[in-house]
């Protein structure tokens, strides 16, 4: 059997050549759209060189779907779409339909089925998020059910267009930040506040100590014999609960339930339309974890929402918002607390600081 | 039926308006009975706030070294059904194309030797099946090769590369993003699926600054349409713009070089001063377009905090000719990604991305181990301290 299995065994295919899953109308057009229009935050419409048009209806993902979610949209793609869907990369579902007539039954057989349709133009789109206590071994929080909590939250601002621009929210459970939190408009990061704790029993045989010292931002680990034991120490006064040791050595596990939480950041972006991307900046050091609903944090992205919709001018991004009334005045409106953890002191912080004599009073 | 269990804090997040992940799992459970102690799991984390999940974990199918990320459950006696509960990577479809028929065998195989649950889609871009044991792995792999699609990347490799819509539906596409994304994940499958790096290794293909696919951000090598001769006016239709709104305040007045003004009623823009940052096209796609001479920049290192901080990709080519290079297999450009990985291979050390070695040698001399001259374009500003290393033979021999 072992053989046989070899024999027949396929291997380095790659990935399906996408082009069987084009729709004739796109592989027709490809490459010659001449312009799109949003027809409403669910709809939109792209014109080709000659006239033709496709609709696309966006529809919201928790991202983490069953099997009977995929084979409802495979449905409403054969129902509508001649079979032909595709995914965004904020993982949305998009329906590609040929007929402007089937935009308004879609969305009702969506609405029916419990889907929700919008994302598009000046709207919060989906969060873009992580693994969390689903399935991951570092999570500081968990990812969907934070997400289902702001996005319930924020309900209106995903099928209604009413911001100054479009808002990218995203969500990682820890800093390694699978995903776009280092560069969202608003972003919330799984945060750890107590050092790992060291099983120096099992140490040595678990984890490789080279590595382990290497994979500390700060330098605060060091080897030590633990009685007749290898083992590291870790320098508690200069450690920042990054938890980048317990990733390389399970011995060292920092996860911690009374002192893990969140943190909130806000104002980075990717895109390069009138200023260059840039990383999210801190707000809100620490919240603590409240399942099931993490009320606090959801409180203080709506903060930062609402005095973003008040206060930007149409076609700013959050970021735009804040350079233009300036930190301080961000704080003050928001009401959140600077405090001493706002001030970066890591390597090469001194770029942050203010070398003029601008202040606003 | 596997146990069910009491989940009163999940069934909290089955209330209100956003789809519900909670609902998935219940309706995975359905199907496939080892979800029934996924949600149990799950629900004890929200009561004891901390994962329960053991520490890494190896799973993997023959011949390959990547594409399946192990987890064990702490408590494989109370949630027998997650005891092992791996994660497989499939390679997606390039723009994440797919059709219904390809679809539903993608969920019988997800419900046949998984949990039922996927996530549509990790971030990198990978389609994730849930809850797997060690014993699917190898029925999973064969089933879903069978229909065209391989495992994605994982570990110190090639990780699974990802695109925006590109031309399939955006008229700013300024290069095919999707064949591009096709092309070289073909191209280097045996780094895709058997690490041999120092680290991980992403690419992502945008079409046009927007960066719809967060390249700039998210990979260790960007490509980002653009393009180099002017861009393309119909002064109708920027006049039908006018009628609509102050085009003079939103697009004119946020130009970052402030490159475009109105002479008369026709609009007129320096082109020699546009970087090609896309705002005005994106205000009035009907009336503005990118040039004839497309291509893409190719941006370098980007990556998230740790180790030495997080960095954004930062500009090594600023043109480069991809449909020219196409036509011969992507020679120049398979050339320059070799030379990286070999310099990287040589100067890099265990768990280093690219972007932090090339911080740790000095730009200039990552330039010159894979042969690239500098150009202005790589700098934001020429260096203002004076602590320079000339060479000696610029010096002169004493």
């Amino acid at each position: 059997m072992p053989e046989e299995v070899k024999k027949k065994r396929i291997t380095d295919v790659g990935p399906h050549d996408y082009h069987d899953y084009l729709s004739p109308m796109i592989k027709k057009n490809y490459g010659k759209w001449a312009y799109h229009e949003i027809l409403d935050p669910g709809t939109m419409v792209h014109v080709a060189e000659n006239g033709d048009k496709l609709y696309t209806v966006r529809m919201g993902s928790p991202r983490l779907v069953s099997s009977g979610f995929v084979r409802d949209i495979s449905d409403m793609a054969d129902k509508y779409c001649g079979g032909y869907l595709r995914f965004t990369t904020r993982n949305n579902v998009e329906f590609l339909l040929e007929n402007e007539k089937n935009i308004e039954p879609l969305k009702k057989d969506l609405e029916k089925l419990g889907y929700n349709v919008g994302g598009i133009g000046n709207v919060v789109a989906n969060i873009v998020h992580t693994q969390g206590w689903v399935h991951c071994h570092t999570s500081a929080s968990d990812a969907s059910g934070v997400v289902k909590s702001v996005m319930d939250e924020l309900y209106e601002y995903f099928v209604e267009d009413k911001l100054p621009s479009k808002v990218r929210i995203a969500f990682a459970c820890c800093l390694n930040m699978c995903g776009s939190v280092a560069s969202s408009d608003i972003a919330i990061l799984g945060t750890h506040r107590k050092p790992p704790k060291i099983n120096h029993e099992r140490l040595v045989n678990l984890c490789e100590v080279p590595s382990t010292i290497a994979a500390c931002p700060t330098n605060s680990i060091r080897p030590e014999m633990v009685g007749d034991k290898k083992s590291v120490r870790v320098n508690e006064e200069t450690c920042v609960f990054c938890g980048s040791c317990y990733t390389v050595c399970p011995a060292m596990p920092i996860a911690d339930a009374e002192n893990d939480g969140l943190s909130i950041w806000v104002g980075g972006k990717v895109s390069n339309a009138r200023t260059k991307p840039t990383f999210s900046k801190l707000v809100v050091p620490f919240i603590p974890n409240e399942p099931p609903r993490w009320d606090k944090a959801v409180q203080a992205v709506k903060t930062i929402l609402e005095a973003y919709k008040k206060g930007a001018e149409p076609g700013e991004r959050v970021i735009e918002w804040i350079e233009r009334i300036g930190w301080s005045r961000f704080f003050k409106i928001t009401g959140f607390e600077f405090t001493k953890y706002h001030v970066d002191d890591f390597r090469l912080a001194e770029t942050s600081m203010n070398y003029s004599s601008h202040a606003r009073f | 039926m596997g146990k069910k269990h009491e989940t009163p804090l999940l069934d909290e997040l089955k209330k209100g308006k956003w789809i519900s992940f909670v609902r998935e799992m219940e309706r995975a459970a359905e199907k496939s009975e080892r979800t029934e102690d996924l949600l149990g799991q799950v629900e004890e984390s929200y009561r004891d706030k901390i994962t329960h999940w053991k520490h890494g974990g190896m799973a993997g199918v023959r011949g390959y070294g990547a594409g399946m990320v192990g987890r064990f459950s702490e408590f494989p006696e109370k949630y027998p059904g997650v005891k092992e509960c791996h994660s497989i990577r499939l390679n997606q479809t390039s723009g994440f194309f797919y059709n219904s028929d390809v679809l539903r065998k993608l969920a019988d195989i997800a419900d046949q030797h998984a949990g039922g649950l996927f996530n549509f889609h990790g971030s990198t871009g990978d389609i994730q099946i849930l809850g797997l044991t060690q014993a699917d792995a190898e029925d999973l792999f064969q089933k879903s090769a069978e229909l065209g699609f391989d495992l994605g990347g994982s570990g110190s490799d090639l990780r699974t590369p990802s695109c925006c819509v590109g031309p399939a539906r955006c008229e700013f596409a300024n290069y095919d993003t999707l064949q591009i994304c096709y092309d070289l994940t073909h191209a280097f499958q045996d780094e895709l699926h058997r690490p041999s790096f120092n680290y991980k290794f992403k690419m992502k293909f945008s079409g046009c600054a927007n960066d719809c696919v967060a390249a700039a951000s998210r990979s260790d090598l960007a490509f980002i349409g653009t393009w180099q001769d002017n861009i393309k006016i119909n002064q109708g239709e920027v006049k039908n713009y006018v009628k609509k709104f102050n085009v003079q305040k939103y697009v004119l007045d946020k130009c970052p070089t402030k490159c475009m003004w109105f002479e008369g009623e026709n609009l007129v823009i320096d082109d020699s001063n546009c970087v090609k940052c896309m705002h005005c096209i994106n205000e009035m796609p009907k009336a503005l377009k990118s040039g004839d001479q497309k291509g893409l920049s190719i941006l370098i290192g980007a990556k998230a905090p740790l180790v030495t901080g997080p960095r954004m990709g930062m500009m090594l080519i600023p043109f480069y000719d991809v449909h020219e290079d196409s036509k011969n297999d992507y020679e120049w450009l398979k050339g320059l990604i070799s030379n990286m990985w070999e310099f990287w291979d040589e100067y890099g050390v265990s768990r280093e991305r690219i972007g932090e070695l090339i911080a740790r040698v000095g730009l200039v001399t990552f330039l010159e181990g894979i042969g690239l001259e500098p150009t202005i374009d790589m700098v934001r500003e020429p260096r203002s301290n004076p602590f320079i290393k000339f060479e000696d033979e610029e010096a002169g021999a004493e």
